[in-house]
C-alpha cells in the first residue's frame, strides 16, 4: 500500500499491520527533513505529488517489491505539504521472513519512490530564497 | 474540444496556476506544450520532462483528445 498524507505521520500508526505471524524481520526507513543540500542551510521543504499518479506509481513500486523479494507486507507513505527540520517526510515499512530480504525490499521502495513516483521538493533556504530541486541525477549512487 | 492540466512544481510556479481547462484544436501534446512553453515562459525543454495523458506515460507524439487530463512532469524530486 502506497498513500500520500498531508498531515503529520504518526510512526505507532503506521507500523500496525505489520504483525506477521510469518515474518522474523521488520524493518523500516524513516525520510527526515535535513537542514542542509549541496552546500547550502535549508530552512524548510514543500512537497507537492501528483496524487492519483503517484499513489499508483508507488503501489507499482510496492507489489514489485513484495513479488521481488517475497516479503510478507510492505507500505510507503509520502508527505505532502510544508514540513521543518527533522519532520518526517517519507517512510518505509517491510515485513519478511528472514532480515536479508527485508533490508533490500526496504532499500528497493525508498530508491524507486526516489526515481518514478511524481513528487517534488522546494527547498526553502535559510537565506529566504527557494527553489524546486531540479532532479535526482542519473547514475547517483544510491542511498542519497 | 476540451482538455484538463494540471501543473506542478516549476511549471505551477511559471504558470501561476495548479490547473487550467483549455479549449483547443486537436494537436499533438508536443505542439501544445511548446505553444504552452512560449506563451508562459516554461523554462523546461521537452527534453526534461515526461508526459503523463490520463496518467499514463506517453510520447510527445500523442495526439491530444476532447476530455483528456494532461500533465507535463517535471524531473521528480521525491523522498
Amino acid at each position: 500500500m502506497f498513500s500520500i498524507a498531508s498531515e503529520a505521520l504518526d510512526l505507532n500508526r503506521l507500523a500496525e499491520e505489520f504483525a506477521h505471524p510469518a515474518a522474523g524481520a521488520f524493518v523500516t526507513f524513516e525520510g527526515r527533513v535535513r537542514n542542509h543540500n549541496e552546500g547550502e542551510q535549508v530552512a524548510s521543504l514543500d512537497y507537492q505529488a501528483y496524487e492519483a499518479f503517484a499513489v499508483a506509481e508507488g503501489s507499482k513500486i510496492i507489489e514489485e517489491a513484495i513479488e521481488k523479494f517475497g516479503l510478507l507486507e510492505c507500505r510507503c507513505t509520502h508527505r505532502v505539504g510544508h514540513l521543518d527540520i527533522g519532520d518526517l517526510a517519507v517512510w518505509v515499512g517491510v515485513a519478511a521472513p528472514h532480515r536479508a530480504d527485508a533490508f533490500t525490499g526496504c532499500c528497493y521502495v525508498i530508491d524507486e519512490v526516489k526515481k518514478r513516483v511524481p513528487i517534488w521538493k522546494k527547498e526553502i533556504l535559510e537565506t529566504g530564497s527557494s527553489h524546486w530541486v531540479a532532479c535526482h541525477e542519473e547514475g547517483a549512487p544510491s542511498g542519497k | 474540444m476540451t482538455i484538463q492540466l494540471y501543473y506542478f512544481a516549476i511549471l505551477q510556479d511559471q504558470r501561476g496556476l495548479s490547473e487550467e481547462q483549455l479549449e483547443l484544436e486537436s494537436q499533438t501534446a508536443g505542439d501544445l506544450y511548446d505553444k504552452l512553453k512560449s506563451l508562459h515562459g516554461f523554462t523546461l525543454s521537452q527534453d526534461a520532462l515526461r508526459l503523463s495523458v490520463n496518467q499514463q506515460f506517453v510520447g510527445w507524439d500523442t495526439v491530444i483528445h476532447d476530455g483528456d487530463e494532461v500533465v507535463f512532469i517535471p524531473p521528480v524530486s521525491g523522498g
